[in-house]
Order: structure tokens, then sequence, then C-alpha cells
């Protein structure tokens, strides 16, 4: 025990010695945590458009101004012919175009049907959906407003049918407040990508250094060794955590309705699974390069089949597996599941459980995987 | 010249004497591009929906059919009361839930209005709003064709999506994808191999012979540069053959922009290796202080427009949103240089001052 002892603290004494390093490990999650919370949302927040109408009528004309009234759309341009459309889609200087045909009024006015065309600039994907949906709802309403308001030709006015009284109700974030959803999962990336790099490279330091034989010559156990390389990354990673935790709740208020202990119990078991990993690419590596890069690969991996950015359900079937396989995953599904739904035990405990064993696991491979004499 | 040729030969050697070393650089970018360009997708489906039906009859039937037979939703549980949804809701087995009112079929008949409520786990904002969307859509069209509807004045839009008209994500992550993995291993291959050289002591070997520092610089980045492209026409084979993502554009323009973009990527491994006293340090740099930017502010996962003002601005340091723009340009609109020419001006200048602050930052060390 002694032994362990001595040695987390020459590790603590080592890491704070490096005062870049001190600095690099606590600044950037904060300052990434406080900038980046910012940045990670779908939210569309004012569309650029472009209007091509052809009919230039009283109805024409009230659409475009539903549309700029409803604060989502900025009309950018208003054009008479659609001669500019390409090239305006080209160059990003408007993502929405409307064309309104000619004879829109007309039509309306006979028919009580008329067309007009939605061209999206689709290379961003989710954007363009949810600029659909904005666009579309309008079109709706103003059809709504027309039918009441609108003098029509030859047809008959039918029986009023009542519209579709449909109630949304979004739970446990109603305020669509992407921070709420993104904070704890940045959380998670920071003292993730931090805590693996500094176990990743640690061994294989040591090793290049030639100060590792020195520790291998010595009477201590495999087995103290990988704990003393442990426990002071995982003291670090939690009081990172901790930071985090704090920065969320005091700067961008996340919501903790569930039990915090459940959330600490998860990190403790979840650190032990990341930093445990890479003190294992930390054995099988020979170089610093080496283990950076297969640390990049994990840490990729772990991040991006996570669920934190795009959703796990989204994945294609085997993906999904792969992501059972995640510490990533389990850990941000409990912290979401906890701190914005307010779990309990009872249904986050199964997957604490399962970081807790792997967590193990994965500690019993690098210990058996270290090798005390050199081949 | 020939001092500088001996040198970029030096590297070489170094760089291919290390097998392990040379596989992990061709290969994981590849393997990234191809893992991701399945994996990370927006796509929402299967959605687990729950039905509250408290009086079963033939409209409500219908509905259900109709839920049950979009490949968007599976009907995780129907009951006849709402008892229960809240613990469903709260493990996560149940994403959505509708409550339908009671006598469905005898209140459309009665030309009554229908109450319907749709809860949707909003938790994830972005994806509840797509599950409601997709929601509402069956639910209309249901309506619509359940309750005759006469001659209601209606706007028929007509939505193209232009560049990406099937909204695969493929198409759409794999472009940001190799900007990703391009600038965090171009920088990061740099960033160590100079950080080593000053651990080891070499650096100092180096800088006391008559090569210049600027010479040294580019005679350490060329080897990278060459199996940096090589990583590129991988990915992009990969992109084209495996995704079937489309080059719309030119593609001695995309390789050529490419080139540059590594170039700017290792001169920015360079930057952060001169300030860099060992390689732990210029890691930590590379790795947590690009990955999470890159992947946030450069428009690869979450758009650019999307950012809130001050953000907006802050990404434009940022090389990968500007190299991002250029790919996407190129492959997917079949943009050229004349409506891309200021985003390449600006990698360019950004290269210029990464090369220029790079080589200072080696003079000065030796002062």
């Amino acid at each position: 025990m002694r032994t362990v002892f001595y040695l987390v603290r020459k590790e603590f004494l080592q890491i704070f010695r490096d005062r870049t390093t001190v600095f690099q490990i606590f600044l950037i999650p904060v300052v990434q945590l406080l900038v980046l919370s910012n940045a990670a949302t779908f939210d569309v927040k004012q569309v650029a458009m472009m209007v091509v109408d052809e009919d230039r009528t009283t109805v024409s004309a009230g659409l475009v101004q539903r549309l700029e009234a409803g604060r989502q759309f900025r009309v950018l341009r208003y054009e008479p012919t659609d001669a500019g459309v390409d090239h305006a889609l080209l160059d990003r200087e408007v993502t929405a175009v409307l064309h309104i045909p000619r004879r829109f009024e007309e039509d309306l006015v006979r028919r009580g049907r008329a067309p007009v065309q939605l061209i999206l600039n689709s290379e961003e994907g989710a954007t363009a959906g949810i600029v659909q949906s904005y666009a579309l709802s309008i079109l709706a309403a103003y059809s709504a407003e027309l039918d009441r308001t609108l003098p029509r030709l030859g047809v008959p006015r039918t029986v009023r049918v009542s519209p579709l009284d449909l109630r949304t109700q979004r739970r446990f974030n109603p305020t669509r407040n992407y921070k709420h959803w993104m904070v704890p999962a940045l959380m998670v990336s920071l003292t993730t990508i931090i805590g693996l790099l500094l176990t990743a490279q640690n061994i294989t330091r040591e090793n290049e250094l030639g100060t590792l034989e020195q520790l291998n010559v010595t009477p201590m156990t495999k087995i103290q060794f990988i704990a003393a390389k442990l426990i002071p990354f995982w003291l670090l990673s939690l009081v990172i955590f901790t930071i985090g935790l704090a920065i969320g709740k005091l700067v961008f208020g996340i919501p903790m309705r569930g039990n915090l202990l459940i959330v600490y119990l998860a990190a403790m078991a979840y650190l032990v699974v990341v930093l445990g990993l890479g003190l294992w690419i930390s054995t099988i590596t020979r170089t610093q390069q080496q283990a950076m890069f297969v640390a990049f690969f994990v840490i990729m991996i772990f991040l991006l089949m996570s669920g934190l950015f795009t959703p796990v359900d989204s994945m294609p079937r085997w993906a999904q597996w792969v992501a059972e396989a995640n510490p990533v995953k389990h850990f941000v599904a409990v912290m979401r599941a906890v701190l914005v739904r307010g779990a309990g035990l009872e249904t986050v405990g199964r997957p604490i459980l399962g970081l807790g064993v792997a967590g193990l696991g994965v500690l019993a491979l690098a210990v058996t995987r270290y090798r005390k004499s050199v081949a | 010249m020939r001092p500088f040729l001996g040198f970029v030969r030096k590297e070489t050697l170094h760089l291919l004497r290390d097998r392990q070393t040379l596989g992990i650089l061709l290969l994981f970018p590849v393997l990234q591009v191809l893992i991701f360009g399945f994996a990370v997708r927006t796509d929402v489906e299967d959605i687990a929906i729950a039905i509250v039906d408290p009086t079963p009859d033939v409209a409500t039937l219908e509905l259900r059919e109709r839920i049950a037979a979009s490949d968007r939703f599976h009907v995780a549980a129907v009951s006849t009361s709402a008892r229960g949804l809240d613990a469903r809701f709260r493990d996560g087995s149940v994403r959505q839930a509708l409550l339908l009112p009671t006598e469905v079929e005898r209140r459309i008949g009665r030309g009554d209005s229908l109450q319907l409520q749709l809860v949707t786990d909003g938790s994830d904002p972005n994806t509840g709003g797509i599950m409601q969307g997709y929601a509402t859509a069956i639910l209309d069209r249901w309506y619509r064709e359940v309750v005759p509807q006469g001659g209601t004045l209606r706007i028929e839009a007509r939505s193209r999506m232009r560049y990406n008209p099937t909204l695969e994500s493929a198409h759409l992550f794999v472009p940001g994808l190799v900007a990703f993995v391009l600038t965090i291993v171009s920088a990061l291959m740099t960033a160590i191999s100079i950080a080593r050289e000053k651990e080891t002591g070499t650096m100092e070997m180096l800088l006391v012979s008559p090569i210049r520092p600027t010479a040294i610089v580019a005679g350490k980045v060329i080897p990278y540069i060459v199996l940096g492209f090589v990583s590129v026409l991988l990915v992009l084979v990969a992109a084209r053959t495996v995704f079937e993502v489309p080059l719309r554009g030119n593609v001695v323009l995309l390789l050529a922009v490419s080139g540059l973009y590594i170039i700017t990527a290792l001169a920015l491994g360079i930057v952060i290796s001169t300030k860099a006293p060992n390689q732990r340090t210029a890691m930590i740099a590379a790795l947590a202080g690009l990955m999470l930017p890159t992947m946030i502010l450069s428009g690869f996962i979450f758009p650019i427009d999307s950012l809130p003002r001050p953000l907006q601005l802050l990404s434009y340091i940022v090389p990968a949103r500007w190299f991002l723009v250029i790919v996407r340009g190129i492959m997917l609109k079949g943009a050229g240089l004349a409506t891309l020419w200021q985003e390449t001006l600006v990698l360019v200048g950004m290269t210029l001052l990464f090369l220029a602050r790079g080589s200072r930052g080696l003079a000065i060390r030796l002062g």
C-alpha cells in the first residue's frame, strides 16, 4: 500500500511540475466547455431566402409578407425571374428559394389550388429539413387564412370542416434548450479526451525515456504499478468532471433533476474504464507517436459512435451493436437520463454496473499486458 | 540544395523505417471515414411510439395501421390508458406517445373537433423536432383522408432539396470527415515529430547544422505532405466507391485544394510544436485543443448558420471550416474556383501565416 502511495505521489509531482501540462489539463476543458456549449446546436436561426415572384399580385405579396413576419426567414432578394437562383444557391448567398409561379393568385381564386416551389440547399442536411418544416407551416397558415378571406370564383363554399386539434408537448426539454442536451455530452468528451491522452502517453513515455526500466527493477508488483498509474489520473479526471458539472450548473443552468450521487457513481466507474484503456494502449505501443494515434482513433470512435452528437438510433444495426460496447455511450446515456429526465437507480443501475465490470476487465487486461521484463 | 535533399531523405527514411506508425498513418484515416461514413447519421428511424387508444374503433385502427406501416415508427405499446407512460418515457423505452380521445369515429361523424395529444421526448431538441414532424405529417394525412375536406383552399408546396436530394447523411458527413481527419492527423504528425526531436535532444543538433531553420521545417514537412496526400486519395476513393458521394466538380481542383489544406494543417502542427517543450504538451495541444473545435466550429456536425454571432466570427479562424465549404462545394455542388476563390485564398493566407510563425519560432529558440 505504501509503495502505491509513493508512486502516486511521484506521478502527482511529475504532473504538477510541468506547468504547461497543468495549464492545458485544466484550461482546455474549461474554455472549450464555455465556448463550444454555445455552438453545439442544430437550431436554425434565420434563413436567408430568395423569393422569385413571377405573379406579383396582392396574394403573392401577402405570402412574402407572412414569411418575413415569422422572423425565421429573411428575404434577402426579391426577384421577378429565376435567373439568379442557381448562382445564389451555389454561392451560399441564400439557403432557400421560394418560387411563386405566374397565375398564382388566379389559380387560387379559380381552382382553390396553386403550387409554389420551395428549393432548399440541403448541403447541410439536418437544417434543410427544419427549414422545410418552417416554410410548410407558414404556407399552411396562409392557406387557411386565404380560405377565409379570398373571394372564390365558381367553387361553392363547402361545409366548414373543423381542423384537427393537435396538441403537441415536448417532454423534459420543453424550451428546446440545446445546452441541456449538449453540455453533459461536452463535459464527458473533454474529460474522456484529456484522461485517455494522459494515460495512453504515460507508460510509453517512461519507456521511451528509459525510466520504465528503473521502475521494473523495483520489487513492486504489476498490480501496484498499474494502480499507481491509474489513481492520480482518476482523481484528476474527477476534479475536471466536477469543474465541468459546476460550470454546467452555474453558467448554463443545466437541470439536475436526479440524484447527483448516481452521476458520480457512474463517473467513477466510467473513468476506470477510460483510464484503464489508456494504460492498456500505453502498454501495447512503443512510441508516444503511436500511442497518440491509437488513442486518437479510440477517442474518435468513442465520441462519434456514442450518440453524443448524432443519435445512436439513427445508426445502422451493426453500428448500434458496436455502440453497445462503447463506455461513452452508456455514461452519456446515464448522465442525460439522470440529469435531464431525473431517472433513478432502477433505470440506470444496469449500465453503471456494466461500466464497473468493464472497468475491472480493462484493468485486468492492462495488468496482464504489462511486462516487467524486457524481451 | 544538396544538404536540404539529404535532410528530406533522412526524414523520409525515418518515416518509412517505422512500419507500424506508417501503417497506422495510412490506414486510420480510411478506416475512420469508412466507419463514420456509415455510423454518423442524423436521420431518425424506428421511433418507439406508444399509442393510448381508450376506445378502439375503425378510425383509430386505421390510424394505428398507418403508424405501424411507416418505417419511421414502430409501435412499442398500445393501451387504453396513459398509466405507466411516465416511467417508460423516463427509462427511454418510449420516445413518443399519441393520446387519442374516446369515440374518435363518432366524433368525426358528428363533425366535432378532434383533440389529439402528441407527447414527444424532447431531451434532444433536434431529434425531438424531427420526430414531432414525422408524427404530425402522418396524423394530418390520416385526418385529411378520414374527414372529407371539400374545397378547402390549399397552396401546394413542392419542395426540392438541392445538392443532396435524398438528404443522405453520408453525403453530408463524408466531406466533413475528410476535413476533420486530415486536420487532426496532419497537425498531430508534424507536431509530434518535431517535438520528439526536441525531447530527445536531436533538434539542437539539427539547429547547429548549416541547414537554415526554414529548410529544417520544410524538410520535416515534405514527407508528410506526400503521406497526407496518399491518405486523401484513399479517403476520396472510399467516399466515391463505398458511399457514392457525388463528385460533381473538378477532380484536379479537389486534389489541389486538398494538397493545399494538408500543408495548412501541417503548418499548424509546426506552430504547435515550436511552442511545446515536449511530446506530451504537443499532443495535448494538437488533440485536446483541436479535436472538439474542429468538430463543432467547422460546420462538420453543426451548421455554421446555427452558431451564435460571436462564435460564427470565431469559426473564421478554424481552417477546417474553410476547407469544408470547398470540399462540399466541389463534391456536392459542382462549384469551381469562380465561387470558391475566397475560401481558397483564406487557406493560402493561413498557411503562409502558420509557416512564417513556425519557422520564426524555431529560429528564436537558437538565440
